[in-house]
């Protein structure tokens, strides 16, 4: 081992790091593409804001690429066919996330892959103005790929008063477990920096800053090769430490900006976006593909052949956990990562939207029994927002939820440092997220 | 479906418990070669009275006994108390304190994670109140002390006093002519004293052990220990003795290194952040050094923890975290 100076990565105060954080499951393979699905299962409100319009109907024929879900207003987003075949069905299908059912448009795969014409031809991005960059982004139906699925063209159209000095790539990774953007910074590094560059093009932004966390040299040794002769473009490396590429963390430790966590980053000049989203927008502007694919890390102890896949939009999770070879005894079923990831209640209807980075499937994911707080602050030293979870959990169990809004409840992101190093086990998100939506309840009551 | 996070560190109440009553054993042990080995017996005594206290309230509040039992608090806070008593205490007073600590201190509060003082040093300052005359003049030493086996290995007459031992005062007596020990004595526990606060070095040893374990923060014990050194070296002393402005002496002796590792860290009765531990810690350190100093007790460790504890609630509100951003220009 070599030893290595902590005090020239740049980080943040508060956060956890998991002794096993069980990235080495997956991150020395290659990111194999999955088969292609029987059937797709492309759902209208994957992303933050209005969901899209379906615009076939059951027995129309798609071909790969068509736009099946229409965008409904600005913030919302475009969902196109990730199979070419028949539409078997437009229906409720229950969203892997929310659980809410909302309409889905299921289409049949025929297997022959037929692009739509003038879709993936290669296409000169150099002489796009910044007003055709973003019509590109948004008509291939780009949303951050991250996890918050917020629509892209959106971030990149600043309100008129914020100026943007900043592009923040964030390539922490930090959640435990995934690997999917590690595994796309080493496949497509060329393609990632492209992209950030036409992102920055678009919005005018003359600097760029990319964080990559520490236990990902190789990948900071590549971007900073490529970069070297491009002064508006930063790499640094960060602490490992979650949630380092949480939006506030990563500004803070990158650019020392700090701003409440109700604001965004554009509040202090910054747009924050991940290398997955980077590459989608270098496909859709150089190749003109809309997102229909990404990489997923499918790993976990429940699976016997953990691994990265190249996945279709839509694609049903049974198959993928087939080709990672499921074991039997499997007891949670998660998409995303074990900090902040949605357990999921049925295997059987769960499919990947363009937000799932990671499918995790543990055999033995239980907290154990919960006790009183015994006050050891261990969850005040690790809130990196500066919350004390360990008052809140109390409050919001108490029902109080006065008292719950003093505490600035509403400023929590759940990212779970809390719930985490708890030797009480208390179940201190769950309650948090309880008593935010009964607060929601009783605003729209009046 | 459980909410995220959906993995956990291995850290739990149980333990934890268990690290703290491991951490306390050496400083046991050196108690048992001090004073002979009947303080063992009134460790044993304490814990047994704690845990039987502690299933009885279980039972009565219709409480889960069994996991609640194997936490290990109960067994903590019993061998606290024992190691603040007087090391040749008759039977009762072990039992009644015990009882006094689980079933007034920490239950009638709601039991772990609730009470307000910590339970060992409440009912150690209940038996000072109850029991005068025992809690505050037997003092005995072994008269061949540490390291010499053959002669700890002490008779114990029908009244369960030594025999094998001779009465002296404390190293905190301020009486004129009072005996004065040696830093090496103090440090490594050779003087009267209670059962389990005597031997600096043990106790030093179970501390490092919670401090690098993480389970106790370092700077609790620093303050406080580092406050009474500081203000001993610049208070003015009331007492005529040799020692009045040595500050090794002071923090050497008495119950200072068990009250500054093992109760002044204690997280139920301690503020949450660090900033309201350091003021609980210095606030502590004050305390003590003005009660030895100026008070009619020789040592101050037990009531100046107990009076911080209860101002921990206020620490706690003026010392809440910063919230993330709050110094951001307003939008």
């Amino acid at each position: 081992m070599i030893t290595r100076v902590k005090t020239q990565l740049k980080t943040f105060l508060g956060g956890i790091h998991p002794a096993d954080d069980g990235k080495i499951l997956t991150l020395g393979k290659q990111t194999i593409t999955a088969p292609s699905p029987k059937a797709v299962y492309l759902l209208m409100g994957q992303h933050i804001g209005a969901p899209a319009k379906p615009i076939v109907k059951k027995g129309d024929v798609v071909k790969k690429g068509q736009l099946v879900g229409d965008a409904q207003g600005f913030v919302s987003a475009n969902v196109h066919a990730s199979v070419s075949g028949k539409v078997i069905d437009v229906a409720p299908w229950p969203h892997p996330v929310t659980g809410i059912k909302s309409p889905a448009v299921i289409v049949e795969n025929s297997g022959e892959d037929v692009w739509v014409e003038g879709l993936n031809v290669a296409s000169d991005a150099d002489h796009l103005s910044p007003e055709e960059i973003r019509h590109c982004i948004q008509s291939a139906g780009i949303v951050g790929l991250g996890g918050a699925t917020f629509p892209t063209h959106v971030k990149l159209t600043p309100p008129k008063d914020k100026i943007i000095d900043t592009v923040v790539m964030n390539g922490a990774e930090c959640e435990p477990y995934l690997t999917c953007d590690y595994r796309l910074m080493l496949d497509k590094p060329h393609e990632i920096i492209q992209g950030l560059k036409l992102m920055m093009r678009c919005i005018g932004c003359k600097k760029a800053h990319i964080g990559i966390e520490e236990n990902k040299r190789d990948v900071y040794a590549i971007f900073k090769d490529i970069v070297s002769k491009d002064p508006a473009i930063k790499v640094d490396l960060m602490e490992v430490k979650y949630p380092q590429g949480a939006e506030h963390q990563l500004i803070k430790a990158l650019l020392n900006r700090e701003f409440k966590p109700t604001q965004l980053p554009l509040e202090v000049g910054v747009i924050v976006v991940n290398v997955g989203t980077a590459f989608a927008v270098y496909e859709a502007v150089r190749f003109k593909r809309p997102l229909i694919e990404r990489v997923v890390t499918v790993t976990g102890n429940g699976v016997e052949n953990p691994q990265n896949f190249l996945v279709r939009l839509g694609t049903p999770v049974r198959q993928l956990l087939e080709e990672a070879k499921l074991t039997a005894d499997v007891n949670k079923i998660i998409f995303g990562g074990p900090m902040m990831g949605i357990a999921q209640g049925s295997i059987d209807t769960a499919v990947t939207i363009k937000g799932t980075g990671g499918i995790l499937v543990l055999r033995d994911a239980q907290r154990g029994e919960s006790h009183a707080c015994i006050r050891c602050g261990r969850c005040v030293d690790s809130c990196p927002y500066g919350l004390n979870p360990s008052e809140l959990s109390i409050v919001c169990e108490a029902k109080d939820f006065d008292l719950a809004l003093d505490n600035n409840v509403m400023e929590c992101k759940e990212c779970g440092c809390c719930s985490y190093v708890c030797p009480a086990k208390r179940p201190i998100v769950h309650l948090i997220k309880f008593a935010k939506s009964e607060i929601a309840k009783r605003k729209t009551r009046g | 479906m459980s909410a995220s996070p959906h993995i956990y560190d291995g850290e739990n109440i149980p333990r934890i418990m268990w690290a703290v009553v491991l951490s306390l054993i050496p400083a046991g042990i050196a108690g048992a070669f001090t004073f002979g080995y009947y303080c063992l017996s009134v460790i044993f005594l304490c814990c047994i009275a704690s845990v039987v206290t502690e299933i009885f309230i279980l039972l009565l509040r219709k409480q889960p006994v069994l996991s609640t039992i194997k936490d290990g608090s109960a067994v903590v806070t019993g061998i606290l108390l024992a190691y603040t008593l007087p090391p040749s205490v008759p039977w009762y007073i072990p039992v009644v304190g015990s009882f006094f600590a689980i079933a007034i201190v920490k239950h009638s509060f709601g039991g772990l994670g609730n009470n307000i003082w910590n339970p060992a040093l409440a009912a150690r300052a209940f038996l000072q109140v109850a029991y005068p005359a025992v809690i505050n003049s037997d003092w005995r030493i072994l008269q061949h002390g540490i390291g010499n086996l053959v002669h700890s290995i002490t008779r114990v007459d029908p009244e369960g006093k030594l025999v094998d031992a001779v009465t002296r005062a404390t190293p905190l007596a301020k009486e004129a002519g009072a005996e004065t020990y040696y830093l090496t004595q103090l440090f490594m526990g050779n003087v009267p004293g209670c059962v389990g606060e005597t031997s600096v070095i043990a106790l030093l040893l179970g501390g490092v052990y919670l401090i690098y374990k993480r389970y106790i923060k370092w700077y609790v014990p620093a303050f406080y220990i580092g406050t009474v050194f500081v203000l001993v070296i610049i208070l003015p002393p009331r007492m005529v003795t040799p020692w009045a402005n040595n500050p090794f002496y002071h923090i050497f002796s008495g119950g200072l290194f068990l009250g500054a590792f093992f109760m002044a860290t204690d997280m139920v009765t301690s503020p949450l952040t660090k900033r309201g531990l350091i003021i609980f810690a210095v606030g502590t350190g004050v305390l003590t050094a003005l009660i030895r100093f100026y008070s009619g007790y020789p040592e101050g460790v037990c009531y100046s923890i107990l009076l911080m504890n209860t101002a921990t609630p206020l620490i706690d509100r003026y010392t809440k975290p910063k919230l993330y951003g709050a110094r951001a220009k307003k939008g």
